[in-house]
């Protein structure tokens, strides 16, 4: 489970000058960065930064005007994403790699049971034993401190935070090597944005998880991620380890953002 | 019938017939595929048979012998309406007898008689896509289809195991066709589910409303989709018919007085009168 092992040494996502453009606006522009087996990069930056549409395209649900992405598979064989098949991408999406969106109605089905949302994955690669879909669905749950009574409730029966969490059983139960997050805390009271960071946290080092985690809170970049990149009107201006950009930022933007946090 | 307005032959003119007819000859080549077609209005209402009245007037000859059922009944509104629409149109011969018949439109029933080879049994279909309650996209639904992604299709099943403990869901069972799409067999009892696998005739699908033609080949693979541990199982009854005592065949329960009387009968009527015939004639004997 544990991959520090046999942990390839090669990056698992890598992004070459990657811009997209929405018509004559810019959505991102020249972005470049790698990810490897593990780490998680934080993307921080204002509204509008294009943080959401880095994501898109990482997450190939927007192809890019310009640039590649390709991404180490399970085989070892790095692939450029944008020239796999439909049904490739779709596969990859719901197997190795997760996607926990801010808003938890975009990823969950609201009208299907907390069971059936997490055991969706696995019968869509091929499970078909009730009672081992429902058991590990019930494990998974446990997981992320759902209990277990509440494995055949909705969705809408639960609160934003248990939302979120069961957003990401949903996406961990296939094993992904790789999620992307887009404000996973957004929207979250305080002691529930600390819970869900703890176990966001919990499950990076358990599984080897490597994330890509956007988010506009530098306090969530500070405590889940490892390195840092910073965006402004669609590019990246700063890139480096989290705790240099945010203790010692070069750039002035990056300082106006550091500094305009609440010191507590 | 020389006052009567001049119909062309089975209502629909000839072009339209042979729009329908090519979507036809696609859906039998691609089973279970649904087919867009441009429907047309038809002197009924969307919800009262228009695919399948659509279907059959496409497939009609002058030949042809016409069976048309509700429920599994000859003697109903809509089958009643259905056949006389065709009688007058088309001036085809009709029968209530199912082996006698060489087209069949049927709505929410199979008949009991085992269908055979040179047989067609057209559908009326509601809601063609087995897939929307689970996305409301067509678009996706689309693509779910074109990708073979029916994770989704299961989720569903595995719902009804989590609240009622086995698969609930008793009519518009899914289907596997032919190791390739995922079908919605029309508002059929999953009694029937059983039938449309391996079938001698043709079937035929036409859901007016929502423009799709699908249809299932002779002697296609048709399987219900199920669990390892939840295997499909077609509905029983343990109560037999009252009129001609069948335990094999699909029951209506019929309420008789207003003190809980009740009994069951078979929803196939032609399949019950001619069990009874056959008694009758035994005892006579």
């Amino acid at each position: 489970m544990n991959g520090t092992g046999s942990i390839d040494e090669r990056p698992l996502l890598v992004a070459e000058s990657v811009s997209k453009y929405y018509g004559a606006r810019v959505g991102c522009r020249d972005v470049s960065l790698d990810i490897h087996e593990g780490e998680v990069v934080a993307v921080v930056g204002e509204s509008g930064s294009g943080k959401s549409t880095l994501l898109s395209v990482l997450s190939t649900q927007l192809p890019p005007t310009a640039g590649c992405v390709t991404y180490r598979m399970r085989d070892g064989v790095a692939r450029d994403l944008f020239t796999l098949g439909e049904a490739e991408r779709r596969f990859l999406l719901r197997t190795d790699w997760g996607f926990v969106h801010q808003d938890a109605r975009l990823g969950l089905r609201m009208g299907v049971s907390a069971g059936g949302n997490v055991g969706e994955r696995l019968m869509a690669v091929g499970w078909r034993n009730y009672a081992a879909i429902r058991s590990e669905a019930e494990q998974w749950l446990g997981r992320v401190e759902i209990d277990n009574d509440r494995i055949d409730d909705k969705p809408t029966a639960f609160s934003g935070g248990m939302r979120q969490r069961l957003q990401i059983a949903k996406n961990m139960v296939t094993r992904p090597r790789l999620v992307f997050m887009d404000e996973p805390t957004g929207g979250l009271d305080v002691s529930v944005q600390a819970r869900l960071l703890d176990l966001i946290r919990s499950f990076v080092s358990t599984y080897g998880l490597a994330a890509i985690i956007v988010t506009h809170d530098l306090a969530v970049a500070r405590l889940l991620s490892h390195r840092t990149i910073v965006m402004r009107h669609g590019s990246v201006i700063e890139t480096g380890l989290t705790d240099q950009v945010l203790d010692d930022p070069r750039e002035p933007y990056t300082q106006l953002l550091v500094s305009s946090i609440l010191q507590g | 019938m020389t006052s009567a307005p001049t119909y062309n032959f089975a209502y629909l003119d000839e072009q339209t017939k042979r729009m329908i007819r090519r979507a036809l000859l696609k859906a039998v080549a691609i089973p279970g595929y649904q087919v867009p077609f441009a429907s047309r209005e038809m002197p009924m209402p969307f919800g009262w048979g228009t695919g399948g009245v659509q279907v059959t007037a496409s497939v009609l000859g002058k030949d042809d012998v016409l069976k048309v059922i509700d429920q599994g009944a000859d003697d109903t509104t809509n089958a009643v309406s259905i056949r006389r629409f065709f009688e007058k149109t088309a001036g085809v011969e009709t029968t209530t007898r199912t082996q006698d018949a060489t087209v069949i439109q049927t709505r929410h029933r199979i008949p009991e008689t085992k269908l055979s080879d040179g047989q067609i049994l057209v559908y009326q279909v509601p809601i063609p896509e087995p897939l929307r309650f689970l996305e409301p996209r067509e678009v996706e639904t689309r693509r779910l289809h074109a990708l073979e992604d029916y994770g989704l299709m299961h989720v569903k099943l595995y719902e009804d195991i989590a609240c009622h403990g086995h698969i609930a869901t008793t009519y518009a069972y899914p289907v596997k066709v032919d190791g390739r799409y995922v079908m919605d067999p029309s508002p059929t009892p999953k009694f029937d589910n059983p039938k449309m696998d391996n079938c001698a005739a043709l079937q035929l699908f036409g859901a007016g409303r929502e423009k799709r033609i699908y249809a299932l080949p002779p002697y296609t693979r048709v399987v219900s989709l199920d669990f390892e541990d939840h295997p499909f199982e077609p509905t029983r009854f343990t109560d037999k018919c009252s009129i001609c005592g069948a335990e094999d065949s699909y029951l209506d329960e019929v309420i008789t007085d207003d003190h809980g009387g009740r009994m069951f009968v078979c929803s196939d009527t032609d399949y019950c009168e001619r069990r009874l015939g056959e008694q009758t004639s035994e005892a006579a004997q």
